[in-house]
């Protein structure tokens, strides 16, 4: 009997506000522990939660690039549980009336076809801190800096049909955050986590089959490792005649396997109920549209305009904006006139090498866009060959000068003089009289020795075009 | 004429003039603490020290002519209102050492009008209560009767306003619990309209109905406090961001063309004394002979404002009192080894019985399953009770009636029946389930001597017109200056 697996998706990603969400506290990572606190987030008697807007209006980014319906009124909840890094005894959340509702993403399938992924909802609430449990001794510590850092969650329908999917869809969510400037997306730091809802059912049946639910999948590489493995777990427990629970199931990266969570956390009751101290968050038109003009291009539209405006290939558009930053160094670029498919070959090849040897990413690149730019024009303007502009870009990498300065300082510039080349081509040839014959003789291959030589003896500054051109006319 | 015995606008009065100093005002109050505390138990914390460099920095504020509406002015502070670096108990165990770093909204405002507190007063423990009994700590007892209760959950408050050991009070209504300790003990007490006082500070019991308020001498000083705690803050979400009126300076005590509705449902209820009733009917027709029109009106969901309010106050507070963990702050079981362990010894023994027995209800009313039957349910009684009172006060100004259905208890009377204990609350439940100021003005005696009070309750942020029209009947019934002797 043939198998498919039925998957869903929760993103929980932590959005890059400067404050955290309820109180004016920094949501820094990183800080020594328990110091990016005050009585809000210490759950102090008494104190009260105040909504930061800019929260609101980052749910709201991420709403509108899924295409989903924003509530003009929504609320906050309380889900009760009781942890010692979840100082008032509540998390606020939402949870009847969320932010936002039925959207959908496209994700790109390896045989370059789309599918329709369905948003299920959006909404907000605060993290919890953190709990450090010492090997040595029966104490545990509590670091509240995290409590409170703001988070969307993002549910989507349970429409992925394999963990590429899956994957291809958590990859997809990723950029449109960071496109948005909303999230870091970073899965290692928890920024970024992600929990799976999973069931398989025999090929063809409509009906679900029992789910479980992933848990502590705290990398993207795990992602489709960990539903791999459930799937096949659970289609070995159905063909075995058994039944497969409903239950959570951890990832264990040290065994590569998942592993019931059984015990007291799975028998949560959550209590849900709206948050008083917190009114109904209301959106009106005026918000909606503000937030909606402040949105970029997505990188979907972005793509399509890379293709249609800068004659790319698929393959090439995809690469440049598969990260907004990487897009917009790309658009600097030729905003000053170099070639496009120039640029897309140096900022992929190159630049991507030279930034990802140093850990930069491009936005730190010792070369700015205007600066690689006015590079490539040289090899266009014929000043320099391309391969100088290599050792040009080693050179502006390492000293952050302009191109024109290095060129000049180390005589770099191309000669095309035919004259003075002309001259170089009889010294080669009176040289090297056998291989001149062995040429004539029909040995053609012979061209890129007589190149090589030139070069040699302009110390690569000949313009390889002109050289070319004068050889085969002296060696005919 | 001891100093302790004036009112609040009396006292100012004579600081004003100079007649008196500040620190002579509260030396008084701080010595009649001493004398009669002993009998009443109203103090959980008296802050002498505090109290003493406050009055003396009043004394040069009204020397330079900065003094603020509350100059020198002694006042006492029910114990679950955050006071920075003095203890804050709530009246429990769980936070008997909890000295909060911060001050709650109402304190500021107080402050920057120059109020000194004197202490911190007793209560039921997170405000869970009607008589005081509730408090981890000690019986406040009712100065008119010390075999009695004060009422509560201010208790502390009531009884210290009426035994003259402050000027005026501070305390917290979430179900009655301003009005009917201020009933119980002859004060006036005032639930503001929802919003209107910042929470902000304020322990919370359930965070939908909890409304500070003031208790006080007579109106004039309930209208004088009331004006320096109300006003927006904008680190409570639910704070109303309107202005704040001259509550002082509106009052005249004319109520000619006032329209005062009867609630039917008020006066069948069968429990009501028969004293309490007649003094209710007496200042009823006091203000008709003032020139009020009365008319019958009719609150038809008040059957179920008790059902409601003790399924949505219980499941705010089974929330709201969460966070007392033993884990950050306040009381911890140090003889438990493993976290669930820690939990269940702190909250057992940390948490009195009347709040566990709500924790536990209310935890209950929002389980699984039953949040639909309970929580639900108790939040649409909630809308048809507030539409109740919009319906009211389209047919008249205020809506008088009684505050408990008795007078004072005597203590130890209803500890071992909560049921009936809660049912001390059915007339004042109502207007914290709707949001809406609520009052309690002296109107009268008991046979045996104890005070009854009048609620009079308004529209939405028509705190102006229930003073104007309690000072009416303070006018008309003559008893504001009446004192137990203690
Ligand atoms: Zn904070």
């Amino acid at each position: 009997m043939n198998f498919e697996p039925v998957i869903g998706l929760e993103v929980h990603a932590h959005l890059k506000t400067d404050t955290k969400i309820f109180c004016s506290c920094s949501t820094k990572f990183g800080a020594p522990p328990n110091t990016h606190v005050c009585p809000v987030c210490l759950g102090m008697p008494g104190v009260l939660p105040v909504l930061n807007k800019k929260v609101v209006e980052y749910a709201m980014r991420m709403a509108f690039a899924t295409n989903c319906e924003i509530a003009g009124e929504s609320r906050f909840a309380r889900k009760n549980y009781f942890y010692p890094d979840l100082p008032k005894g509540y998390q606020i959340s939402q949870f009847e009336l969320p932010i936002a509702e039925h959207g959908h993403v496209d994700i790109s399938l390896p045989n370059s076809t789309k599918k329709r992924i369905g948003i299920t909802r959006i909404h907000m609430e605060e993290d919890a801190g953190k709990s450090i449990h010492d090997p040595g001794r029966p104490v545990s510590f509590v670091d509240l800096n995290r409590t409170g850092v703001p988070l969307i969650e993002i549910v989507s329908e349970p429409d992925l049909a394999s963990p590429e999917e899956a994957g291809a869809y958590l990859r997809q969510i990723r950029m449109i955050l960071r496109y948005l400037s909303i999230s870091d997306g970073n899965m290692e730091e928890g920024s970024f986590r992600c929990d799976a809802n999973i069931s398989v059912r025999p090929a063809g049946q409509t009906e679900l089959g029992t789910r479980a639910e992933l848990k502590n999948i705290n990398s993207f590489k795990f992602v489709e490792k960990a539903l791999a493995y459930e799937i096949k777990r659970q289609i070995s427990v159905i063909t075995g005649g058994g039944r497969v629970i409903q239950e959570t199931r951890l990832w264990d990266t040290a065994k590569n396997r998942t592993n019931s969570m059984r015990g007291k956390e799975e028998a949560h009751d959550y209590r849900y109920f709206p948050d008083p101290d917190l009114v109904p968050l209301v959106i009106d038109d005026a918000w909606m549209d503000a937030v909606k003009k402040s949105l970029p291009e997505l990188p979907d539209a972005r793509r399509a305009r890379f293709i249609s405006d800068f004659d790319l290939s698929e393959y090439d558009a995809d690469l440049l904006t598969a990260d907004r930053k990487t897009a917009d160094y790309f658009e600097a670029c030729i905003a000053t006139g170099a070639p496009t498919k120039l640029c897309a070959n140096w900022i992929m090849g190159e630049l991507a090498a030279a930034l990802n040897a140093r850990g930069k990413s491009i936005d730190q690149s010792p070369i700015p866009a205007d600066a690689l730019a006015k590079l490539l024009c040289l090899i266009t303007d014929n000043v320099i060959s391309g391969k100088i502009a290599k050792t040009v870009f080693e050179e502006m990498i390492e000293t952050g000068k302009p191109a024109q300065t290095i060129v000049e300082e180390k005589g770099l510039v191309q000669v095309s003089d035919a004259s003075a080349i002309e001259a170089v081509i009889d010294e080669v040839m009176t040289n090297n009289p056998d291989e001149v014959e062995k040429y004539r003789a029909g040995k053609k291959k012979l061209m890129g020795f007589f190149v090589g030589q030139v070069m040699r003896a302009t110390k690569g500054k000949a313009n390889p075009g002109v050289v070319n051109k004068i050889l085969t006319n002296k060696l005919s | 004429m001891q100093l302790y015995e004036l009112t609040i606008h009396e006292a100012r009065d004579l600081l004003e003039k100079k007649e008196i100093s500040a620190l002579e005002l509260t030396e008084s109050v701080l010595a009649r603490i001493d004398a009669v505390d002993d009998k009443t138990d109203a103090y959980l914390t008296v802050t002498a020290d505090t109290a003493r460099a406050r009055a003396k920095a009043a004394d040069k504020a009204i020397a330079g002519g900065t003094a603020g509406p509350l100059a020198g002015i002694p006042l006492a502070i029910k114990d679950l209102i955050c006071t920075r670096g003095v203890r804050t108990t709530c009246a429990s165990k769980i936070l008997s050492d909890f000295v909060p770093p911060y001050d709650a909204a109402v304190m500021e405002r107080l402050s920057t009008a120059g109020a000194v507190m004197v202490g911190k007063v007793n209560m039921d423990e997170f405000a869970m209560g009607s008589s005081t009994e509730n408090s981890a700590f000690k019986n406040t007892k009712n100065p008119w009767d010390l075999t009695r209760v004060p009422g509560g959950s201010s208790g502390g408050s009531a009884a210290a306003v009426v035994a003259d050991m402050c000027l005026g009070a501070l305390g917290s209504d979430t179900g009655g619990s301003i009005r009917q300790p201020a009933s119980h003990c002859g004060v006036v007490g005032l639930k503001p309209t929802y919003g209107r006082v910042s929470r902000f500070g304020l322990v919370a019991y359930a965070s939908s109905l909890d409304q500070i308020g003031p208790l006080a001498k007579d109106v004039t000083d309930a209208a004088i406090l009331s004006g320096v705690i109300s006003g927006y803050d904008r680190r409570d979400s639910t704070s109303a961001d309107r202005p704040v009126p001259d509550y002082g300076a509106a009052l005249a005590g004319d109520v000619t063309g006032r329209t005062i509705g009867i609630p039917e449902e008020y006066f069948n209820s069968k429990g009501i004394d028969p004293d309490v009733r007649a003094a209710v009917e007496n200042a009823i027709s006091a203000l008709k002979d003032a020139g009020a029109k009365c008319i019958d009106i009719s609150l038809p969901h008040t059957p179920y404002a008790v059902a409601a309010y003790y399924l949505i106050a219980p499941a705010e507070a089974s929330s709201n009192l969460a966070r007392y963990d033993g884990v950050k702050y306040g009381f911890r079981d140090m003889s438990a080894t493993a976290l669930s362990d820690m939990y269940t010894a702190s909250r057992s023994a940390g948490f009195g019985p009347e709040v566990q027995r709500r924790i536990i209800l209310g935890t209950y009313a929002l389980s699984a399953g039953y949040y639909d039957a309970y929580y639900k349910k108790a939040s649409q009684v909630r809308t048809l009770i507030i539409n109740d009172f919009k319906n009211a006060f389209k047919k008249c100004d205020v809506i008088a009636g009684p505050v408990a259905p008795t007078p004072a208890f005597s203590l130890g009377e209803k500890t071992q029946d909560p049921l009936t204990m809660y049912l001390s609350d059915i007339f004042t439940l109502s207007a914290n389930l709707a949001g809406i100021p609520g009052l309690s003005v002296p109107c009268g005696f008991s046979k045996s001597g104890l005070p009854i009070g009048l609620q009079l309750m308004g529209n939405y942020f028509d705190e102006a017109i229930l003073f104007d029209t309690a000072l009416c009947v303070e006018r008309a019934m003559g008893i504001a200056h009446k004192r137990p002797r203690l």
